[in-house]
């Protein structure tokens, strides 16, 4: 099992240009659970995972990972620790599998070392935990989105850190892939206890998955806690601007968000979360 | 690679005789075939050494800007080179090839960041074509500016002219010992970027995710790639392609890990060199054309097939 860390972040000011995308975020990132990261567009999400993997740098306010400012932490030290997926990654043109997923021991080699057991063995269990063992030997750019989006996480396995952050693992793919994937995650997170934080557009994947969901509005945190305390009709309306019926996920019991088209949002947002489910309102 | 390089010794526009290669090898020169043979072997060594030099600039440059036309030739870094050297043996009187090379480092230096600069520009940063086209217009620019400052000049025109064609043909142990500290700093740098490379083929975010300083190792194989090539045409004048070439060749051959790609595209840029250096002497006997002109001769159309595949987006 994978040790604890703490990740806080405080007072955190992030902006491009004269624009502060973040205003004075604080925030705990709860260890060995999956956090998932959900708001409108624009809201700052990606940047909030930039700023605490270190790819951003904060305008003011800090990014603590286990007592220590991770902006001033030896990069390659970091990288053993906590590893990052940016959103929509590109392969160069005919890497094979096995190489893709090999780079991730970047961290772990020194500047002239060879290759190693310990290398070896990671990328085989990054290889096996992903399903992608049989798909070692042939070419990135020859795998279905879904498959791409497993060797992608693969690689960040074999960089073996206790923490993980993945800006919208799902994009691009369609419902059975995304499954596919966020139960890849789930299973990650159980057996290994590797702390997860991740972006998600989609908001009853997130309550699916989530142990501890994190909205965002306008570069500001709107709400904390379990995907029951946030996802309520009236947070829904206030950070998306959608009026919707909350109501029960007939697999899962986590909440399910269901919208109501923007002709019939005259009525009043209706509370509904332990209801039985009903049809929707279309 | 030693069957080229033994070939390159043996023929030449002049024919010789077995026994008046043996005596040249072993250092004499009283016959006319064993002086030619004599000469060969540093001709030969500096076309290895400038080949390996060429093609690994090209395979870093490519990985540096994630570019599969980049190449020292195209991204204008020869041409500045070249135009440093010409303005001082124009303007400062240089004579000496330890002179040339410094002045070569700089020229180049100073073109690979005003292409670099000049291809970021607007919207998207610096994409493939928009590096390539910056890099073209600016090798055309500086080679216009050379003319520039040599026509005025009929008394250095001469030296000039031969030097700026591209040769090995002016080979010496001399020459060598000038070019190659510079050229041995330049590989153990590109060696060791080897891997920042690798991760920096994953995307700019990815490489600092993975623990990579991203601006210092770009800086870093980009310098390798400046100081590699910048020396090279310092002797040799400016030689296209070979640095274009050789690493599309070699990621059919060994993959795309920079680790091997490097060491590969040495080899196979040092076969490719000698090997052109021979067709050159051979072909128009009994005169010799230019090595340069031979790369490019066979670089062109292979310039032309990678820029027509799609695929060519994601290096």
């Amino acid at each position: 099992m994978s040790a604890d860390h703490e990740l806080h972040i405080s007072g955190l000011t992030v902006g491009y240009h004269d624009v502060d995308v973040l205003h004075d975020v604080d925030l705990a990132i709860p260890s060995g659970k999956v956090t998932v990261i959900v708001g409108a567009n624009a809201c700052g999400k990606s940047t909030l995972l930039k700023a605490v993997s270190r790819l951003l740098k904060p305008r003011a306010g800090v990014v603590m990972l286990d007592g220590r400012a991770v902006h001033r932490t030896p990069p390659k030290q970091l990288a053993r620790v906590m590893g990052v997926l940016p959103q929509a990654p590109v392969a160069p043109e005919g890497i094979t599998v096995a190489d893709l997923v090999g780079r991730g021991r970047h961290p772990h080699q020194k500047i002239v070392a060879r290759w190693s057991a310990a290398d070896d063995a990671a990328v085989a269990e990054a290889l096996n935990a992903t399903d992608t063992a049989e798909l070692a030997e042939r070419s990135v750019d020859e795998l279905s989105g879904g498959q791409r989006q497993r060797v992608w996480i693969a690689m960040a396995l074999a960089q073996d850190t206790d923490v993980l952050l993945l800006d919208e693992p799902t994009t691009y793919l369609d419902v059975s892939h995304q499954i596919e994937v966020l139960d890849l995650l789930a299973e990650l997170n159980a057996l290994r206890g590797t702390t997860i934080v991740m972006v998600l557009h989609d908001l009853n994947m997130a309550a699916r998955y989530a142990d501890h969901l994190i909205a965002m509005k306008s570069g500001e945190v709107r709400a904390t806690g379990t995907p029951a305390s946030v996802l309520t009709a009236e947070i829904v309306q206030d950070v998306f601007g959608l009026d919707s019926v909350v109501i029960d996920d007939p697999v899962s019991g986590t909440p399910l968000v269901v919208p109501r088209s923007r002709a019939a949002s005259s009525t009043p947002p209706v509370r509904a979360e332990h209801d039985a489910p009903r049809p929707s309102p279309r | 690679m030693l069957v080229l390089a033994a070939a390159s010794v043996a023929i030449g526009s002049r024919p010789v005789t077995g026994a008046e290669l043996w005596w040249g090898l072993a250092g004499h020169t009283d016959t006319i075939g064993e002086a030619a043979v004599y000469v060969r072997v540093p001709r030969t060594l500096l076309a290895i050494v400038i080949g390996a030099a060429l093609a690994v600039s090209g395979a870093v440059m490519q990985g540096v800007t994630r570019n599969p036309l980049a190449d020292p030739g195209i991204l204008g870094v020869n041409m500045g080179a070249a135009l440093a050297v010409v303005i001082g043996i124009a303007w400062f009187g240089m004579w000496e090839l330890d002179s040339y090379v410094w002045a070569a480092i700089v020229g180049g230096g100073a073109a690979a960041c005003f292409v670099y600069f000049v291809g970021s520009l607007g919207r998207g940063g610096a994409t493939p074509l928009k590096l390539a086209l910056a890099g073209a217009a600016t090798a055309a620019a500086l080679s216009s500016l050379i003319s520039a400052v040599v026509l005025p000049r009929p008394d250095i025109s001469d030296i000039v002219q031969s030097w700026h064609v591209g040769g090995v043909g002016g080979a010496s142990f001399e020459a060598m010992g000038t070019v190659v500290p510079f050229l041995a700093v330049g590989g153990v740098l590109a060696w060791v970027s080897g891997r920042w490379l690798n991760s920096l083929s994953l995307g700019d975010d990815i490489a600092a995710g993975l623990g990579v300083r991203v601006a210092w190792a770009r800086g870093g194989a980009a310098l390798a790639a400046v100081l590699l090539c910048s020396a090279a045409t310092a002797v040799a004048g400016p030689i296209g392609f070979v640095g274009l070439i050789i690493p599309h060749l070699c990621r059919l051959l060994v993959g795309t890990d920079y680790r091997w790609l490097i060491p590969c595209s040495a080899l196979m840029g040092a076969a490719l060199l000698i090997a052109a250096d021979i067709i050159g002497r051979v072909v128009a006997r009994p005169e010799e054309i230019a090595v340069g002109i031979v790369t490019a001769l066979i670089g062109a159309p292979v310039f032309i097939a990678v820029a027509r595949r799609q695929k060519m987006r994601a290096l």
